[in-house]
């Protein structure tokens, strides 16, 4: 099962390090990894889609509140969470195609960036579900290149994760 | 304004620290240089690794952290065993290590190592101090996150030209961690549950771990057994919690346990762990345990729970409070029938012919154990000799001390010379095999350039006998790499250090090798001639 968690760490060098080291260590398998700096500019947040069952979770959960830089630690429910991610996929077009391109990029939502004789550029933000389908539709052409940020997820509705001051 | 190297030095001052274990390199020389000029006695061992198991020593007794040195690259990368050691026995060290010059850093100069990155897996916590003013406040951080909660190495990584920077230095009083902060007191609630447990149980059994030394919380375990009058048997890291004749321990458990220990940890129906981390070696299997036994885990390291068993009930918090909290609402029980059980398996233990020939180590240990003082610390090393150590070395008020989680060889010598600097009126031995000690037995010469006065009981088999005896369990004897043909003559090898010495060559020889040995106010080495077919258990 995934699990989608959010983590509230110190900003300062080496702390990527140390989170993304105890994956490896502690044998955790990690689908993606997004890291950002927050509101407050002292704090980053990581946000982490892991595989595993409930014991993998909750060790996870702790071996990562273990680590001195992190401040909290959150695993999101999938029915409480609201997920992007954002993918750049370049794919082979000639000119004849690209209308025809531009339909599917229209109806799912995403939005060419780049244009050369030969290729065309999208750009898609989305669930991780929605830019599988994407990618499904876009294949034919010829992918030559994804470049995509890895998931970031906050909460529905008012519900915040924040340091307590 | 002062040096950043002489802030350091302050730093330690602040700290309480007397003693310190290092050795210099070129990038650690300007804060030897402010060192110099302070009442901390420096400790020259003769191997970084070295350093690391004094000060681990050092910590373990005095039960705060202890400081080591080393200087950047190969001195560093030396310290790293210990570090790892450290960490695997939640010792509290702090490891200061100097580095190559900020600008030089990445670019591969003479002794560059990437020390905070190497030990990343082992530390706690680790600073690479890039700006001399976070000195003060580094130091503060370090001392604290090491000797709280569960303790563990921190490391202090400071370029030369940091070192060398002048600062303002106010050392800080307090420490501002928002993200660390462990938690004490166990949650009332889990409290009363666990009561509750134990009040149900018929044959409750507690497991003490070294969390329990950790917490300080010897005297409160005491109470708690001796209140409720639950039976203990304790992990490797546990040993001498409990004195080894007192009347409600029955010994360590685990794959080298004692019969009497695992047959109790197999017949109770309550397992109450404390301070104990539930490790491969003590419990090989936790699912038949967790099937058959109803577990209350009590740790300070919430990670710990659950990780190698499922806790029916898990109780966070630090051993002292919770025992504290807990033998404030227990009262006697009937562990009378329970007891009894437990003691026909400790009679029921057959005594095996003793050795002829050579020295029987097992017996050997017993008697030296007898006649030793009573606050003695023992100091095992890694092999048979920790084993035979652990099952036969009677602990009565002092200490016994090895490398339980690491498992690392040449620990117990350095190891002792901090537990005597940390307390010199306790007589400290070192028990150790000739492979273990000719892995650590430059620090002959510390222990006489400082006139450190341990004792040290080494058993000859000419063997990597542990080893060996795997080799033989389970590669149809194929012995391989296990031989150690080129020993010395252990006794004319410390005589050259200055340092008495005597062979002990069958038991007979035993008795009065014991009285010279422990009568001796200075260092001893005793090379005991061991059957290489000598077993472990």
């Amino acid at each position: 099962m995934k699990h989608t968690i959010s983590i509230l760490v110190e900003n300062h060098a080496g702390v990527l390090s140390r989170v993304s080291g105890l994956f490896s260590r502690r044998g955790f398998n990690i689908d993606s990894l997004a890291v950002g700096v927050t509101a407050d500019p002292s704090v980053s947040r990581i946000t982490i889609v892991a595989d595993g069952d409930e014991y993998m979770v909750e060790q996870l959960e702790k071996q990562l509140n273990k680590l001195i830089d992190t401040i909290k630690v959150r695993s999101l429910a999938p029915d409480e969470l609201l997920s992007r991610e954002l993918q750049l996929i370049k794919i082979a077009a000639t000119p004849a195609q690209r209308s025809e391109i531009l339909t599917i990029v229209e109806i799912m939502g995403a939005k060419i960036i780049d244009i050369s004789p030969s290729t065309m550029t999208i750009e898609i933000s989305d669930t991780t579900a929605h830019l599988a389908r994407f990618e499904e539709l876009i294949r034919p052409y010829g992918i030559k290149e994804i470049v995509r940020t890895g998931v970031i997820a906050i909460q529905k509705g008012a519900d915040t994760i924040a340091v307590k001051k | 304004m002062i040096k950043a190297a002489e802030a350091m030095v302050k730093c330690l001052e602040n700290e309480g620290i007397k003693v310190v274990f290092g050795y210099p390199g070129a990038a650690i020389c300007p804060f030897y240089d402010e060192l110099s000029h302070s009442d901390i006695k420096h400790i020259l061992v003769r191997h970084e690794a070295n350093g690391g198991h004094s000060a681990s020593g050092y910590a373990r007794i005095t039960g705060k952290p202890a400081v080591c040195i080393a200087t950047s690259g190969p001195g560093a990368t030396n310290l790293l065993t210990a570090i790892a050691t450290a960490y695997m026995d939640s010792v509290p060290i702090i490891c200061i290590t100097g580095q190559v010059c900020s600008d030089q850093i990445g670019c591969d100069v003479f002794q560059e190592a990437d020390i905070t990155g190497a030990a990343e897996p082992f530390v706690k916590y680790s600073y690479l101090v890039k700006n001399a003013q976070d000195i003060p406040r580094v130091f503060k951080e370090a001392f604290h996150i090491a000797g709280t909660g569960r303790p563990g190495p921190v490391l202090i990584d400071v370029p030369m030209d940091v070192q060398q920077t002048m600062i303002d230095f106010e050392y800080p009083e307090t420490v501002s961690l928002r993200s660390y902060k462990p938690s004490a007191k166990g949650n009332a609630l889990q409290i009363k549950k666990v009561a509750e447990a134990i009040k149900a149980a018929e044959k409750p059994l507690i497991c003490a771990g070294g969390g329990i030394f950790l917490a300080h919380a010897e005297k409160e375990i005491k109470e708690f057994a001796e209140l409720t009058g639950i039976p203990v048997v304790s992990t490797m890291m546990g040993l001498s919690v409990f004195p080894t004749d007192h009347p409600l321990y029955f010994g360590m458990i685990g794959m080298h346990g004692v019969k009497t220990a695992n047959h109790a940890v197999g017949d109770c129906d309550l397992m109450i762990l404390i301070g104990a981390r539930v490790g491969d070696r003590a419990v090989k299997s936790p699912s038949w345990l967790e099937e058959n036994t109803k577990i209350i885990h009590i740790d300070i390291d919430p990670a710990e729970i659950g990780k190698n068993i499922h806790a029916d009930i898990p109780l966070v918090g630090d051993c002292k409070c919770v025992l504290a909290q807990l033998n404030e609402i227990m009262e006697k029980q009937n562990t009378e029938p329970w007891l009894e059980h437990l003691r026909e398996y400790r009679s029921n233990i057959p005594e095996k012919p003793a050795e002829k020939v050579f020295t029987d180590p097992k017996g050997f240990l017993k008697k030296l154990s007898e006649a030793a003082p009573d606050n003695t610390v023992a100091v095992a090393d890694v092999g048979q000799n920790q084993i035979w150590a652990c099952n036969n070395f009677k602990v009565k008020n002092g200490r016994f001390l090895t490398s339980g989680g690491m498992g690392t060889m040449g620990y117990s010598v350095p190891c002792a010379v901090g537990a005597k600097l940390a307390d010199p009126s306790a007589e400290v031995i070192v028990i150790c095999g000739d492979g273990s000690f000719q892995m650590q037995m430059m620090e002959l010469a510390t222990i006489c350039q400082y006139n450190v006065p341990v004792k040290i009981v080494l058993m000859r088999n000419e063997y990597l006998g542990m080893v060996r005896e795997l080799q033989t369990r389970m590669y149809a004897d194929n012995r391989i790499a296990v031989s150690l043909g080129g020993d010395p003559d252990f006794v004319a090898l410390a005589r050259a250090y200055g340092i008495s010495a005597e062979r002990v060559e069958n038991n007979e020889q035993a008795d009065e090798a014991i009285k010279r040995f422990l009568s001796s106010d200075k260092p001893y080495l005793l090379e005991v001639m061991v059957n290489e077919t000598e077993s472990t258990l």
